[in-house]
């Protein structure tokens, strides 16, 4: 700088018809201009500092900040699907166990109700069998008695009218009608096979 | 480019009627100089406001008008016209900032980088855009202003983070020979302390210098050989001499954006060596 200051002296010595601006070397700093220069460049500077650097960097800021909340923001949602997905998924599995469950049960219950009534129904045949071959037996007695009572009777009729007397009550008689009976039931038992029921 | 238009200044200042160009004509073709750029508007000698002056002013007052107009619409989400605003901005922010000086620390430097690209390149695009037609830039008081302050910045940064002494200790790169410490350190302070500023002056300076220059002489050159020359030959070719001009003002285009963008590297660079702890 100390070039533009002597430089400058030596311009007002060559006297004031702008001679020496006129054709000084172009390399020689203009005093006015240097110093334009720099206040061109001050105010610049204040405005870009204040008002256009601040404003573009809080610009990248605010989008920066965006897209990261948009980021964020799809990762919730996308972690929320999941989660939904995966209860949906074992509330399925859950619901499919339950109905093989039901099925389980009911095949068992229905087993055992088959069992049942085809127990049921085997006991009842068996008691109605039961039943009737006791009504036989009892029916076959009762005609037995009824049988060897008539018989017995029509026997001491037929020999009180063979005799011409009554013998009915004595020793001789009951044993004349024991024998006679034992008799009929042998007779009987080889005629017929209902003597044995 | 720039010794070439230098040369042609000088030759022009010096002795105007020499010029091999005005053969035919008794006049003769002066060729454009460096008596060109000097433009004073308002005052004479080293005070006078100048038409550079003047841009650079236009320039601020524009740049700041857009800057904040464009800032205070910001949203999220953008148009199509913050999608341009963006573009450039992210172009220094992270072409440059991040890239070169790196997390976290290039924030701090953001509105130095910002500043110096726009400015830089509006006051380059000057050179072409009509009725403007003069790069601010090919004053060397401007690109000298702007790399006084980048000195400033890397040096304040480097002192600021490692001490004086340390910092100038570090311009020496570790592990070399006793014997050759010395001249290494007088090479790096030269190279920190000169040659980096001036040169990242200069720079933009004789690239906008001779741009104009050439530009000047292909259209003063054209308008000579078709107005004021006796020629129909030279008149003719006057034609190659436009159509020069034209291509000139494309090529402009792009040393003007790659000078502006060339300037804010190197300050970036520069920020990143002072922050850097080695050499």
């Amino acid at each position: 700088m100390f070039l533009a200051t002597t430089l400058l002296a030596a311009s007002e010595e060559s006297g004031e018809d702008g001679g020496f601006w006129e054709d000084a070397y172009p390399i020689i700093p203009h005093p006015a201009e240097l110093i334009v220069g720099l206040l061109a460049f001050a105010v610049l500077y204040w405005v870009v500092a204040k008002k256009v650097v601040p404003s573009f960097e809080k610009l990248y800021k605010e989008r920066s900040e965006a897209i990261e909340g948009g980021i964020a923001k799809a990762e919730q949602a996308q972690a929320e699907a999941q989660q939904a997905r995966a209860q949906y998924s074992s509330q399925l599995a859950e619901a499919r166990g339950e109905a093989a469950r039901i099925r389980a049960e009911a095949q068992s219950e229905r087993k055992a109700i088959v069992e049942a009534a085809r127990a049921e129904a085997a006991e009842a045949a068996a008691r109605e069998t039961e039943r009737g071959r006791a009504q036989l037996a009892a029916e076959v007695a009762q005609a037995r008695g009824e049988l060897s009572r008539q018989v017995g009777e029509l026997a001491v009729e037929l020999a009180s009218r063979i005799v011409g007397e009554t013998l009915a009550g004595s020793d001789a008689a009951t044993r004349t009608v024991d024998r006679f009976i034992a008799d009929l039931e042998e007779r009987a038992e080889g005629t017929t096979s209902l003597g044995k029921a | 480019m720039s010794l070439l238009a230098m040369a042609l200044g000088q030759s022009a200042g010096s002795n105007p009627s020499s010029v091999p160009l005005a053969a035919s004509s008794g006049e003769g073709f002066e060729s454009p100089g460096v008596t060109d750029f000097w433009q004073p508007l308002i005052g004479e000698g080293a005070w006078a406001i100048t038409r550079a002056s003047f841009l650079m002013v236009l320039s601020v007052v524009l740049l700041a008008w857009v800057m904040t107009a464009v800032a205070r619409k910001l949203t999220v989400v953008p148009g199509k016209a913050q999608f341009a605003a963006e573009a450039g901005y992210n172009l220094v922010r992270n072409g440059l900032g991040r890239e070169v000086i790196g997390s976290p620390d290039f924030l701090r430097f953001l509105p130095l980088l910002v500043t110096l690209f726009f400015l830089i390149i509006v006051n380059n695009v000057f050179a072409i855009v009509p009725v403007i037609q003069f790069p601010t830039m090919s004053r060397v008081g401007f690109p000298a202003a702007l790399a006084l302050v980048v000195f400033v910045v890397f040096h304040y940064v480097a002192i600021k983070k490692k001490g004086f002494v340390p910092y100038l200790k570090s311009l020496v790169p570790p592990g070399l020979p006793g014997w050759l410490v010395p001249f290494i350190f007088l090479l790096e302070l030269v190279t920190y302390f000169f040659t980096r500023p001036v040169t990242l002056a200069l720079r933009l300076f004789g690239n906008m210098f001779a741009g104009h220059l050439l530009l000047l002489l292909f259209t003063l050159g054209g308008e000579y050989m078709l107005l004021h020359s006796d020629a129909p030959v030279l008149q003719v070719l006057s034609v190659g001499s436009f159509a020069g001009s034209f291509v000139m003002t494309a090529f402009e285009l792009l040393v003007e954006v790659l000078q502006a963008y060339i300037f804010t590297l190197l300050t970036a660079l520069y920020i990143a060596g002072s922050l850097a702890d080695e050499h």
